[in-house]
């Protein structure tokens, strides 16, 4: 791993190199299963399809439950794919020694998260209008629909990672990590939801955008030095 | 004395609301109760052992 | 004088400690209950709008300060714990959650019969109630992560870093509720208002509060030392205890 790194050791500013190299194995190794990505995808897609079944056909509903629909099933697809940020290097020891390198543990961490998101949220950034027009939303809603998801996919997977590494091969750390991750989703939803739902009514998504941004900041200072903290945890 | 149980019509919201309340405190204590007894209980049985082991450090 | 205070920071000599403070705070929180609920129930005046219903205040207002109150002490115990990595605060922690999780239960059950007559509906997603109901969701996750974690040192850290993460976001949830509740809102009633405070209904919400908090220490120091005689079950010191060497 260290020759993989090609960097000498003793040097203090190793923080970017060592995210840069988290970032592109990670991207090139979930790119070696893209089965499961694209099944990740594929439940957005039908987590969204199932709420116009359950409920009515019928415009003006749909556009009403829309972007709350829409941002629901990101959020349960966000939780889908979060296990398998720690589990795999976890499984064959791969993540101890991430942790034992003398690579900041807070850039490996990071840059797994934003591979993380290069692989699950982006995506959705991408899929979400099309599955958007299900509900019979406008282009410009579509739009910010997207933005928003841009903006927001990165808090979930940033926020996710702690919950991840802190149920680390727990029995059942699915359905916990649910419990744990989504209260703390919640501020993620109102403002995501409520962007497109401004959007959609003319009222302006602006101050939603802002407040999301603004939690993105946040969550970047203070998440991957959460999750490193969790993932030490976890495996002392 | 039954104006006050009534509470001028809203008896059965505020005494379901006190009742409730009053009932989850109880069964906490009560809870903390056996707990402490099963603990007690589970430290006599270990404590053979403590003793065995200081017994046989010195 | 730092010394003398670390003494009390091992298990075994807070345990007669807590032992002997828990009687104080549990008569000190009887006789306060006693005096609060003879305010709240008996000499406060009945409301013009709200009748006697409001009278319900008195139970929820302690109760979902004391939610709120025991989030932020346990992630305060949280802090120490990982900073000091002592056992003992985060067998404080560990004992503050379930009593926590109590309070917020009891705020949310009163909330909802004192809605039910004021505003027609058990449940209204405002701001507060939603909160309330979000930090529930916390607790219940710190507890659940407890159990799931069977190795107690791993279980005491996870538990922090979950509580710390809770604790910064608990105001965040409550603005982006309360931003979204407000844009929600058609009246512009406030449905959790309080009937505008006569003094002698502040006092009787203020005695039940501190009823309420002496209550949750006796309960929670009541807890942290059966923690501590489960957890340190194979000490000596434990074992020499009377209560353990007599049944």
């Amino acid at each position: 791993m260290a020759a993989a790194l090609a960097i000498a050791p003793d040097r203090t500013d190793t923080a970017w190199p060592a995210l840069r190299w988290a970032v592109a194995r990670d991207v090139k190794l979930a790119l070696r299963s893209r089965a499961e990505l694209g099944v990740q995808l594929l439940f957005y897609v039908v987590v969204a399809s199932l709420f116009p079944l359950a409920t009515t056909p019928e415009r003006s509903t749909l556009t009403l439950i829309g972007p709350g629909v829409l941002w629901v099933a990101a959020l349960l697809a966000s939780l889908l794919s979060l296990p398998r940020l720690f589990a795999a290097d976890h499984a064959d020891g791969t993540l101890e020694q991430i942790v034992l390198s003398p690579y900041p543990l807070v850039a490996l961490v990071g840059g797994k998260i934003v591979a993380h998101w290069i692989t699950t949220g982006l995506p959705l950034v991408i899929i979400a209008p099309l599955v958007g027009l299900q509900y019979a939303l406008d282009e410009e809603t579509l739009s910010v629909l997207a933005f928003a998801l841009l903006i927001g996919t990165p808090i979930l997977s940033l926020l996710g990672a702690i919950g991840a590494a802190l149920t680390l091969g727990l029995r059942s750390s699915g359905s916990l990590l649910a419990l744990l991750i989504l209260p703390l989703y919640v501020p993620v939803l109102v403002f995501g939801a409520g962007a497109v739902e401004a959007a959609r009514t003319g009222v302006g998504a602006s101050a939603h955008l802002s407040l999301l941004g603004a939690g993105l900041l946040i969550a970047c200072v203070g998440a991957p030095f959460a999750a490193a903290a969790a993932v030490r945890i976890a495996l002392d | 004395m039954t104006d006050f149980f009534a509470m001028n019509g809203y008896g059965f919201y505020v005494w379901s609301a006190y009742g409730v309340a009053a009932l989850a405190l109880v069964i906490e204590v009560r809870a903390l109760r056996a707990r402490r007894r099963a603990v007690l209980e589970e430290a006599r049985l270990v404590q053979p052992e403590a003793a065995a082991m200081t017994g046989a450090g010195e | 004088m730092a010394t003398s205070w670390f003494r009390y920071s091992s298990p075994a000599s807070f345990y007669p400690l807590a032992g002997r403070m828990i009687r104080w705070f549990a008569a000190a929180a009887a006789l306060l209950a006693v005096a609060g609920l003879v305010i709240g129930l008996v000499v406060a005046p009945t409301d013009a709008t709200q009748s006697d219903a409001y009278r319900i205040i008195f139970i929820h207002v302690p109760a979902a300060w004391m939610s709120m109150f025991l989030y932020v002490v346990m992630a305060a115990w949280s802090a120490a714990a990982l900073g000091f990595n002592t056992r003992l605060s985060a067998m404080m922690a560990q004992a503050i959650a379930p009593t926590g999780a109590l309070m917020t239960f009891i705020a949310l059950w009163t909330g909802a019969f004192w809605g039910r007559p004021t505003w027609g509906t058990y449940w209204a997603w405002d701001a507060r109630m939603t909160s309330e109901l979000i930090l529930l969701f916390l607790y219940l996750g710190i507890i659940a992560l407890r159990n799931a974690i069977d190795e107690p040192r791993r279980a005491d850290k996870a538990c922090a870093v979950l509580a710390l993460t809770g604790v910064v976001n608990v105001p965040i949830i409550y603005f982006s509720v309360y931003w979204w509740n407000t844009l929600h809102q058609g009246s512009s009633v406030s449905v959790t208002r309080a009937p505008s405070m006569a003094a002698i209904m502040l006092a009787g919400m203020l005695v039940m509060a501190l009823a309420a908090w002496f209550y949750a220490i006796a309960v929670i120091l009541a807890r942290v030392r059966i923690i501590i005689v489960e957890r340190e079950r194979g000490a000596s010191w434990v074992a020499s205890l009377r209560e353990v060497r007599h049944a």
